[in-house]
């Protein structure tokens, strides 16, 4: 039997304290030319797509702009678009908020950017709604966090019907009879719901890929099952072996009320990479990162968010703060997805943990923020990576630098090559559009099969 | 003496005074463009076509290509049908480019001033500094029913919600002052939160908090541009624009609009110099006179009816173009053109290869661009940020 392909995007370096800003080395966050030099690293390896996240809001802390991370960063369509100008076959795939945006203009930009990339547009369907960043938008629309989701299929299934009302041969050019358009090849809709209202006829072709592929980004049931029901992609945090085998058996196991095979869905996790001539040097390079991911400043500013009060008096290198946490001052950061419920039992676990290892603040906040990641030689990383996808803990994974623009070309430069040996990982595209890339059929050959399989 | 300055063409400006923008929307402005052969209408959504009318503009040194948009379907059935996202087909254009400005039309009656912010200023970073917005509004129930909503009550009210929308996003543009971004290892900061502002918008159709997630434009602020002719527009434009599309038929009509233009401009306590009135022209161009008259036919005879132009509209040859253009801005009633081709693949070609090359010998138009980005480009200067003005 072959073996099971991997697939890989690179995600690029986000607003977050992943991405490590203090290095001589580290890039612009905002020239193209950072972007560029990431794609197109990406595409001569082969990688199924470029990804781009998305915030909404400039997050705050303690009621201003939080500044220990990197701010600011690109719209995320016009940017791919651009990128689309200098990159020929990777996958170009976008955040897009389906609370703040309304699925006309969102299904022509994406019906837009899959024409001008020829076939590799994605859209990464995320459902933040709070009023903190609803605040930057008309009548300061924001969601309940029930309806989130409600509304986010709303939008898929308006701007699914807006694809689908062109034909994908409806511009005819016949010059003879006058027709730009071959009649009936465009048809109104005209959509009614909780939601969403949109009516009429819509403006743009239909893209290569008839719909782009769509990703989606969310981890509770409400998200799962709507990943189930919706997504071609999941882009999940479950990155460590254990929870990505559990979190794949839970999502591919939604399928089937839906009427897909389990290939129609893949599942990668975003993961970072660090490599060393030796285990022993990869690990060290890895403990260096995370101190440079976790400045003093950065410490003392996680812990506030648990505390809920001011602890700058606090030392980073010191003791964890003798002070209780303030039950009400659980949200002093916003913007952020994370959410704490009751402090008290966090702050009493951290601060069993730091008496048990004599850890400071700072190698407190180390430990506990660590998401694990591959470590290791390039032959190491890459047999771990070809064993989490052959023994189903994902389908592949979203690699999240630490460095602009350079934080990944090792990783391409060696491990892929070893993937490719192995014959897990593709030497040539096979095909031009991302979906080709994924395994994906086209959503009408899809829609074609599918009443055959819920029968059978 | 070359074939192409005649001799009643000279310069009484510099060839820093005159500005050409082309329009690149459809196959060109005559409704029929797309049915006269080498129009290359099957492929009109082609990202290839789009980027070699671009380069021939940017061959020209023309100062911008702009691109019409809209939320409803051209209800011409006989027409071109269907369009792409302006702001997305500008960013695609963007990196394969330089020197040539990329404007890109948004609507701002059915849109979030917060993404239109970021679009452009996204435009502007991957472009360097050539974006510019036209503004748009409508009023029409198709555009509206697309977002379930009701349309405005008239132009008046559609013109007001553009022009709060135009406030809001060049506040938003300023919400990062230039040298927001420290990266002070020594403090662990990225940013200068003094430097970033919240813009506590509370108009009367938009509430924005800011400040923007994306930092301040190249340009600081990318152009605006907008199309006036009603009084509403006018205001609109000498209130917000930096380029101005007026209609005119003739230079004494084109002067009087730019007068107003001006006035209005002045009224909203701004300096007039820093607004550049165009006037839309319609070219049907060919070596003889007679033959643009036949191209002219041709696009009639195929569209069966006349040809309804609203501005100055040109059939003749390319030598006829160019002293009309040194008449105009010599007589100091336009600072210049926004071509409209009637058909992109016959009119473009011979305005950059025949209309330019006179203009530039004759001294009118620049033969290289001047800097890097568009404001360089139309001589504007690059604006304070109102923030910064505040708090230095
Ligand atoms: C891996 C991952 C990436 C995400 N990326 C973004 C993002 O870029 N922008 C955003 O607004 N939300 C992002 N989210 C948030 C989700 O859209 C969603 O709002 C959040 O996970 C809460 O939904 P849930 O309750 O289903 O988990 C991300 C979530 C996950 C799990």
């Amino acid at each position: 039997m072959a073996r099971k392909q991997i697939h890989l995007g690179v995600h690029f370096p986000g607003v977050n304290n992943t991405t490590v800003w203090t290095e001589p080395d580290s890039g612009s966050q905002i020239d193209f030319a950072s972007f560029e030099h990431l794609a197109r690293r990406a595409e001569d390896a082969k990688l199924d797509f470029f990804f781009l996240a998305e915030g909404l809001r400039l997050r705050e802390h303690k009621g201003a702009i939080h500044d220990l991370d990197v701010v600011g960063r690109p719209d995320t369509l016009p940017l791919l678009a651009a990128l689309a100008a200098v990159t020929d076959r990777i996958g170009l795939a976008g955040t897009i908020n389906t609370t703040f945006n309304e699925p006309w203009d969102l299904a022509r930009q994406f019906a837009t950017l899959d024409v001008l990339s020829g076939g590799r547009a994605a859209w990464n369907l995320v459902t933040s709604s709070d009023a903190f960043t609803g605040e930057n938008f008309r009548r300061g629309g924001y969601l309940p966090y029930a309806e989130r989701y409600a509304r986010a299929g709303e939008v898929v299934d308006v701007a699914r019907a807006l694809w689908d009302s062109w034909d994908d041969d409806a511009v005819a050019a016949d010059a003879d009879a006058g027709q730009f358009l071959r009649p009936g090849s465009v048809r109104p809709v005209d959509h009614h719901g909780a939601h969403v209202d949109a009516e009429g006829t819509f403006t743009t072709p239909r893209g290569p890929q008839g719909h782009p592929v769509l990703f989606q980004a969310g981890d509770s049931a409400d998200g799962r099952d709507f990943a189930a029901a919706t997504a071609d992609v999941v882009f999940s945090m479950h990155s460590t072996f254990d929870a990505g085998r559990t979190f794949y058996d839970d999502v591919k196991g939604r399928l089937a009320t839906y009427g897909r095979s389990r290939d129609s869905l893949k599942i990668l996790p975003a993961t970072t990479v660090v490599l060393g001539d030796t285990a022993d040097e990869a690990a060290e390079r890895a403990r260096i990162i995370r101190r440079q991911q976790v400045s003093p400043q950065t410490a003392i500013a996680f812990l506030e968010q648990v505390w809920g009060v001011d602890l700058t008096a606090y030392d980073a290198e010191g003791p964890l703060p003798d002070v209780e946490p303030d039950v009400d001052g659980a949200n002093i950061t916003r913007g952020r997805v994370r959410h704490i419920k009751d402090p008290r039992p966090v702050v009493a676990q951290w601060r069993e943990l730091a008496a048990a290892h004599g850890w400071s603040i700072r190698e407190l906040v180390i430990q506990v923020t660590s998401r694990g990641g591959f470590v290791g030689t390039a032959a190491q990383v890459a047999d771990e990576i070809d064993r989490y996808v052959q023994e189903d803990a994902s389908d592949g994974f979203i690699l999240v630098p630490h460095l602009t623009p350079h934080g990944l070309d090792d990783v391409l430069d060696t491990v892929v090559p070893l993937l490719q040996e192995r014959g897990s990982f593709r030497t040539e595209y096979s095909g031009t559009t991302l979906r080709d890339h994924l395994g994906l059929a086209h959503p009408d050959l899809a829609r074609g099969l599918r009443p055959a399989a819920v029968a059978g | 003496m070359s074939p192409h300055a005649p001799n009643n063409l000279t310069a009484l400006h510099g060839p820093t005074a005159l500005h050409l923008g082309v329009d690149l929307t459809d196959a060109g402005a005559h409704p029929a463009a797309w049915r006269t052969s080498g129009s290359q209408a099957a492929r009109l959504f082609d990202v290839d076509r789009l980027v070699a009318l671009v380069a021939t503009a940017q061959r020209g040194r023309l100062d911008f290509v702009a691109f019409d948009d809209g939320f409803s379907l051209q209800p011409h059935e006989r027409g071109v049908r269907g369009r792409l996202d302006a702001a997305l087909v500008a960013s695609r254009l963007a990196p394969r480019s330089a020197g040539i400005g990329l404007v890109a039309t948004v609507d701002t009656t059915h849109t979030e001033p917060f993404h239109v912010s970021k679009a452009l200023a996204t435009i502007d970073h991957v472009s360097s500094g050539r974006a510019a917005w036209q503004v748009a509004w409508s009023t029409e129930q198709a555009a509206a029913s697309a977002f379930g909503r009701k349309a405005p009550r008239d132009a008046a009210d559609a013109i007001e919600q553009a022009d709060e929308a135009a406030d809001v996003v060049g506040r938003l543009w300023d919400s990062w002052e230039d040298d927001a971004e420290i990266r002070d290892v020594a403090t662990g900061r990225f940013v200068d939160r003094d430097k970033l502002h919240h813009v506590d918008y509370e108009g009367i159709r938009f509430a924005v908090k800011g400040p923007s997630i994306t930092p301040r434009p190249p340009q600081g602020r990318p152009p605006v541009v907008v199309r006036a002719d009603e009084d509403g527009e006018i205001e609109l434009a000498g209130r917000r624009a930096d380029v101005v599309r007026v209609h005119a038929r003739t230079l004494e009509e084109a002067r009087d609009k730019r007068t107003q233009v001006h006035d209005a401009a002045r009224a909203a306590g701004r300096d007039p110099r820093d607004v550049i009135v165009l006037v839309d022209v319609f070219v049907v161009l060919a070596q003889q006179e007679a033959a643009a008259e036949s191209r002219l036919w041709l696009l009639q005879d195929l569209e069966g009816v006349e040809w309804q132009t609203d501005s100055l509209t040109h059939v003749g040859t390319p030598a006829a173009l160019a002293e009309t253009v040194a008449q105009w801005v010599n007589a100091g009633a336009v600072d210049g053109f926004h071509v409209r081709p009637a058909s992109l693949s016959t009119d473009l070609d011979l305005f950059v290869d025949e209309v330019v090359p006179a203009l530039q010998e004759a001294g009118l138009f620049r033969t290289e661009y001047p800097g890097s980005t568009l404001r360089d480009t139309l001589g504007l200067h690059r604006p304070a940020n109102v923030y910064a003005a505040a708090t230095a």
